[in-house]
C-alpha cells in the first residue's frame, strides 16, 4: 500500500521553504552584524578619589646594577599609581557578565620584562591560554615565582632567570583575578597577572582603558585594583557606538 | 515450622539487603573521597584504601586527618607539615608546577625529609608506604585531572676534575646562588632574612657547611635534581631552563666543596687554594666552561 502525502503538506512545502530563505537571510545578517563593528567597544577612565596613598621608596643598594638604572627617579612600591589628573593605572577593567563571543584569540604575545628589578608592566592582563613571554632586561639574576590561590586551578611555578637567558614562555589554564608574582632574590618586587577569558583593557597612566571589538549588547564591567578590589558596572554597547565608563575607586 | 522458616528467611533477606545497601554506601563514599585513588613504584601498587588506618596512626598526627597540614602536632613544629590538598611538593624529579611521580612521593616517604620533623618511613612494608602515597594523592583532586610532569633527564655523572670544579665555582657566581646561601655557603646571602615560603612564612636557605644530607636526598644525582627541579612553595627556583646537564654537574661538584664531611672534591679545592667567590669582581670566564673532551658523560 502506498503512502499518500496528503494535498495540504504539497502546498506547505514552499511556504515553508520560502520563510526557511527568510530567516535564513536575517540570520546571516545578524551574524553579519554580531561580528565586530569598527568602534564597537567600551572606553572610559578609572581614577581615585582623594589622597593617593604614599609610595615607599624602594632601597635597592642591596642590587647596585639595579639601584643605578634608578638613581635619577628612586624607583618607589606601585600599590597605587596615580597620575597628575588623578587617573589610576594599573586597573583591569574586564567583562565579567554578558559576553557570549566564546574564547577571546590572543593578538599578540604579551611580555612581561623584569627590569630595574621591578615587572614591567606591573600588571599584566592574559586571557586564558595565552602564551605570554617572561623577559629579563637586568644584569643580575631573578626567580620569577607566580603565587597563584593555593589549591586553584592555577598553579605556582618557580623558574629562575639569569642575565641574558632567553625569554620564559608561560601559560595560565584558567582564569584567575589576580595572580601576585614575586621574586624570592629581591623581595621588593612585586607584580600581578591577571587571567580573564573575555575582552579586557588596562588603564594607563592616565587612567583611561579601552575594551575593543564587543558586539552590541549589555555588559557588566568588573575593575580590579590591586589594593582597593573590584569594582562592577553595566553598560549597553550599541552598534557603531562605543560606551564609556568611569570607574572611581576611594582612597583609604 | 514453616513460619519459623519464614521469619528466619525474612531476616536472612532483611540482613543481607542491609549489608548490601551499606557495602553500596562505603563503596560510594570511597569514590566520592577518591579512595580508588592508585599508585605505582618498585613494582608495587599502592590502594588508598589500603591506608586509611596507617594514615590515621602514622600521618595524621602532623598532616591532619583532613591532609591539611593541621594535625594536632603541627602547631609545634618548624618547617610546617606539607598540606596534601594543595599537592604542592618540594622534592620532585618533574619540572616547577607539576605533579611529582608516585616515585617522588614513595622515596619521599621512605627516606623522610632531612632537617624537618618528617621521619624515615622505611620500617613500613614497601606496600604499606605506596598504599601511604596513594592516601597522600587522595586529598587533592588534582591527580584525576593532571598527569605528573615528565622527570628531568640526569645523564651519568662524569668523571671529577679540578676544572669541572672551578667551573662550578663560576656557575655559583653567575647564576648567583649566593645571594640566598651565601658567598661560601653558610645560607648568608643578602636576601636570606627576606626568604618566606608559599604561605608567607619565614624559610631559611640551605646551609651548606651545616648538613651532609639535602632535604631531598643525599646522593649527587639527587644534589643534581634538586636545583634543577626547584624545591616548589619554596623561594628555590628551577634551573632547568638555563644550566645544561653538563654544566649542572659542575655545580654538583663545586657544592660538595663546601659541605662538612670528607669529599673528594674537598680534597681537590684545598688543592687549589679556592677561595669563596667574590661577588663585586666579575664571574672568572664563566661563559665557556673549561671541559676535557674525555670526560664527556656517557648516555644512559
Amino acid at each position: 500500500m502506498r503512502r499518500q502525502i496528503p494535498f495540504k503538506a504539497i502546498l506547505f512545502l514552499p511556504v515553508a521553504l520560502v520563510v526557511g530563505i527568510a530567516l535564513m537571510l536575517v540570520v546571516s545578517q545578524k551574524s553579519v552584524k554580531a561580528a565586530p563593528p569598527s568602534g564597537g567597544g567600551v572606553t572610559g577612565i578609572v581614577k581615585l578619589d582623594g589622597t593617593p596613598p604614599h609610595q615607599k621608596p624602594i632601597d635597592m643598594s642591596k642590587e647596585p646594577s639595579c639601584a643605578a638604572i634608578h638613581k635619577d627617579h628612586p624607583a618607589t612600591t606601585e600599590n597605587v599609581v596615580v597620575g597628575s589628573d588623578g587617573g589610576l593605572a594599573n586597573v583591569v577593567v574586564y567583562i565579567s557578565e554578558g559576553w557570549s563571543g566564546g574564547d577571546v584569540t590572543p593578538s599578540s604575545q604579551p611580555v612581561f620584562d623584569q627590569k630595574g628589578c621591578q615587572y614591567q608592566p606591573h600588571v599584566l592582563g592574559v586571557v586564558v591560554n595565552e602564551h605570554f613571554k617572561v623577559t629579563n632586561s637586568d644584569q643580575t639574576s631573578h626567580n620569577i615565582h607566580p603565587m597563584p590561590k593555593p589549591g586553584g586551578p592555577n598553579h605556582e611555578w618557580n623558574k629562575s632567570q639569569p642575565p641574558g637567558s632567553p625569554p620564559i614562555d608561560a601559560v595560565w589554564p584558567a582564569e584567575e583575578v589576580a595572580i601576585h608574582v614575586k621574586c624570592n632574590i629581591h623581595p621588593w618586587m612585586s607584580g600581578y597577572h591577571v587571567v580573564v577569558k573575555t575582552p579586557y583593557g588596562v588603564s594607563d597612566d592616565k587612567g583611561s582603558f579601552k575594551i575593543e571589538n564587543l558586539p552590541p549588547g549589555n555588559y557588566t564591567l568588573t575593575a580590579w585594583q590591586e589594593t582597593y578590589g573590584t569594582q562592577t558596572q553595566k553598560v549597553t554597547v550599541a552598534a557603531g557606538k562605543p560606551a564609556t565608563a568611569t570607574f572611581t575607586f576611594k582612597a583609604k | 515450622m514453616r513460619t519459623q522458616t519464614l521469619k528466619l528467611t525474612t531476616c536472612a533477606v532483611a540482613v543481607l539487603a542491609f549489608a548490601g545497601l551499606s557495602f553500596a554506601q562505603v563503596t560510594e563514599y570511597q569514590e566520592q573521597q577518591n579512595l580508588g585513588m592508585e599508585a605505582h613504584a618498585d613494582h608495587v601498587t599502592g590502594h588508598a584504601s589500603g591506608a586509611t588506618m596507617d594514615y590515621r596512626r602514622y600521618c595524621a598526627g602532623c598532616h591532619g586527618v583532613l591532609g591539611d597540614g593541621e594535625g594536632e602536632n603541627a602547631v609545634w613544629i618548624d618547617p610546617k607539615p606539607r598540606n596534601f590538598t594543595l599537592a604542592t611538593f618540594k622534592c620532585r624529579s618533574t619540572p616547577s608546577g607539576t605533579l611529582p611521580t608516585d616515585e617522588d612521593l614513595f622515596s619521599t616517604v621512605g627516606r623522610g625529609v632531612e632537617a624537618s620533623n618528617m621521619p624515615s618511613w622505611n620500617p613500613l612494608s614497601p606496600q604499606q608506604r605506596i598504599d601511604l602515597v596513594a592516601y597522600v594523592k587522595h586529598f587533592s583532586d588534582r591527580w584525576k585531572t593532571e598527569k605528573p610532569g615528565t622527570p628531568i633527564e640526569i645523564p651519568a655523572e662524569p668523571a671529577l676534575t679540578a676544572d669541572r670544579i672551578k667551573a662550578g665555582q663560576a656557575l655559583f657566581q653567575k647564576l648567583e646562588c649566593w645571594k640566598c646561601h651565601g658567598v661560601d655557603g653558610r645560607a648568608n646571602g643578602p636576601s636570606a632574612d627576606t626568604l618566606t615560603d608559599d604561605q608567607n612564612r619565614p624559610i631559611k636557605p640551605f646551609n651548606f657547611h651545616d648538613q651532609t644530607k639535602f632535604k631531598c636526598g643525599s646522593t649527587d644525582r639527587d644534589l643534581y635534581r634538586i636545583f634543577m627541579t626547584g624545591l616548589d612553595g619554596t623561594p628555590m627556583p628551577s634551573f632547568a631552563d638555563n644550566v645544561k646537564p653538563d654544566e649542572a654537574w659542575d655545580l654538583v661538584f663545586y657544592l660538595r666543596t663546601l659541605q662538612p664531611m670528607h669529599t673528594k672534591e674537598k680534597e681537590i679545592a684545598k688543592q687549589l687554594g679556592l677561595k669563596p667567590i667574590n661577588p663585586n669582581a666579575p664571574a672568572p670566564a664563566a661563559a665557556p666552561a673549561p671541559q676535557p673532551q674525555s670526560n664527556e658523560p656517557k648516555p644512559q
